[in-house]
């Protein structure tokens, strides 16, 4: 009998941890369908109507907020970031796992410690900068600062990935007589592929929920949702159910993508820190 | 577990120094090999170190907007900042900020961890979702809860009105403001806490566990003496990052309150913010975020170095 309700208890109180998790999201999907006249008067009882969404994808009047343009953007910045990211992470993890060379142990903590500095001390620069060398308020701008971001994510992942790989398996291509190169992209690469993909969607999520690099380096032309979704909120009257509905547009594709790398994100999370 | 925070080059040393020996390419060229591969990454990590680099060569001048043709002026920058009260709030706000932040994440998500751990029904149901706020940005997470928190039309003061409180105003005074947005962080990152605790808990030795019940120990001597200790570096990693991460929040503070009411939440990095970009003082905005870097370096490191006593201490534990 004690069990039971200890365990009844223990359910309890972990129901009321997901619904302290679980609320806000519920309470945006309500406001969002809330007509504008009845945002303020009624809590629960309203007829719910798309409006909201009509207005934030400009299907419409849209109250001068290119939503759907900072959609693209947000999409365009980070797939060129997480691909960049790629290009020169991969060879680069390859390579501090697999060699023990000058330099190589001081590149990663260089990578990490970007992980941990404080955005701004190398943003600020680049705004003066970016003004100067005409990358402000541009994709390429964005995509080269987010490398802070995807980079040092994608190069320590990788490298405990291929780390994890037995050495044998490329030397016996190797004998074989594939070169190097071939026994890169045809041994190594495929054998760590559900890791290249895991982290590649944990680096899109990091980079699309980014917000201090695009308020400071972009202003119309790149700008990305975060920081077109506080938009809605300026001016004399907030608009509550506007700010709702753009808010749950721009957490689609992350949480889209969370649900599919599960299984990888603790490795992901903690840098390889802590493998499941 | 491995840990490379702390371990260097896991995997290497099985095979030694220079790969595989393969006799198909000469000698010399196989000794260059990593650096052609990692040569890109170079240019990059050159390419942001740059950047840092202008910046603290800034700080030594009185670079800003208003004067086109700055002065050298050597380390008054710093002078100036550590002679402020302004910069003292700021410091106070964000350490209130981090160590709120990190301790109720870490006990709520080993909390949670270790209700899930129980994995029943509903424990398996839930555990599914778990992630989903920290997979949204915190500036939307906080956008939310603003939207939320409004004293007279925020469902928060609705919902709690019938208990007699419906009039409180959230953001609106120095505590309230600095509490609510610690409950954003807690709302956002504390799964992130629960995931590694989780993973911890999945990978703990069994056998302790059942001479401990067999010895008739209570659950909470068990939990004290057997699982947190255990747990402890996995535990360790998530604090490491979680109070990394909140000395130099940003987000949050900007949508949920401005660094209001008054200065009371302008932490650190927001007012760097403050001084290079809205009043265009970039030296001054950017000596700032070097002694907040040097700080997050210095902590980083201690930090780093106990988790590797700790991590050794655990691979000692007979499994």
């Amino acid at each position: 009998m004690k069990r039971r309700l200890i365990a009844i208890a223990a359910d309890g109180a972990l129901i009321l941890y997901f619904v302290f998790a679980l609320f806000p999201v519920a309470w945006m999907i309500i406001l969002s369908l809330k007509p504008a006249n009845e945002l303020f008067s009624t809590y629960f009882s309203f007829a719910p109507t798309l409006d909201s969404y009509r207005t934030v994808l400009g299907a419409g009047h849209d109250e001068g907020v290119p939503f759907l343009r900072f959609f693209v953007n947000s999409l365009v910045v980070s797939l060129g970031a997480v691909g960049l990211s790629l290009a020169i992470g991969l060879p680069a993890a390859y390579a501090a796992a697999r060699w023990r060379f000058r330099g190589s142990e001081n590149l990663m903590f260089t990578l990490l410690s970007f992980r941990f500095a404080p955005e701004l001390t190398v943003i600020i620069p680049l705004f003066v900068l970016y003004q100067k060398l005409g990358l402000f308020d541009t994709y390429v701008g964005m995509i080269w600062v987010l490398q802070l971001v995807t980079l040092p994510l994608i190069v320590w992942i990788m490298r405990s990935y291929f780390s994890d790989l037995s050495p044998e398996v490329e030397q016996a291509a190797l004998l074989d007589g594939y070169t190097r190169k071939q026994a890169f992209f045809k041994v190594a690469l495929p054998l760590v592929r559900p890791g290249i993909a895991a982290v590649s969607l944990l680096a899109f999520i990091f980079a699309w929920n980014n917000f201090v690099f695009p308020l400071i380096l972009t202003s119309s032309e790149a700008q990305t949702v975060t920081v077109g979704a506080l938009s809605f909120l300026g001016g004399d009257r907030p608009k509550y159910n506007l700010t709702a509905a753009a808010a749950l547009v721009s957490v689609v594709p992350p949480l889209l993508l969370a649900l599919t790398i599960q299984r990888y994100l603790v490795r992901g999370l903690s840098f390889g820190a802590v493998k499941s | 577990m491995s840990s490379p925070l702390t371990e260097t080059d896991h995997g290497a040393a099985s095979h030694g120094g220079s790969g595989p020996s393969a006799r198909v390419v000469p000698r010399r060229r196989r000794a260059l090999r990593p650096y052609l591969l990692i040569v890109p990454a170079l240019l990059l990590t050159g390419g942001i170190l740059y950047p840092f680099g202008l910046g603290l060569y800034y700080t030594l001048f009185d670079f800003a907007a208003s004067k086109p043709r700055p002065d050298m002026v050597g380390l008054d920058n710093y002078r100036r900042i550590f002679g402020e009260s302004s910069f003292w709030d700021s410091a106070w706000v964000t350490v209130l900020y981090a160590v709120g932040a990190a301790a109720v994440e870490t006990v709520l998500g080993v909390a949670v961890a270790l209700l899930l751990h129980r994995s029943t029904r509903v424990g398996r149901v839930l555990e599914k979702i778990l992630i989903l706020p920290l997979m949204i940005a915190p500036v939307i997470a906080a956008i939310m809860w603003k939207l939320m928190l409004q004293p007279s039309v925020g469902v928060v003061n609705y919902l709690l009105k019938p208990f007699g409180m419906g009039g409180v105003q959230w953001t609106d005074t120095p505590a309230g403001a600095l509490l609510s947005s610690i409950a954003v962080d807690v709302w956002v990152y504390t799964p992130f806490v629960a995931i590694l605790a989780l993973a911890g808990l999945r990978s703990l030795p069994v056998s302790p566990f059942e001479a401990a019940a067999v010895d008739g120990a209570g659950w909470w001597f068990t939990f004290r003496k057997l699982t947190l200790p255990m747990l402890w570096p996995y535990v360790l990693v998530a604090v490491i990052f979680r109070f990394m991460d909140s000395l130099k929040v940003f987000d949050i503070i900007y949508a949920l309150t401005e660094g209001g009411p008054g200065d009371s939440t302008v932490v650190l990095q927001i007012r760097a913010y403050l001084e290079a970009i809205r009043f265009q003082r970039y030296s001054y905005g950017i000596s700032y975020m070097i002694v907040l870097w040097a700080v997050v370096y210095l902590v980083t490191m201690v930090l780093v170095r106990y988790l590797g006593k700790i991590q050794n201490r655990a691979a000692e534990v007979p499994k």
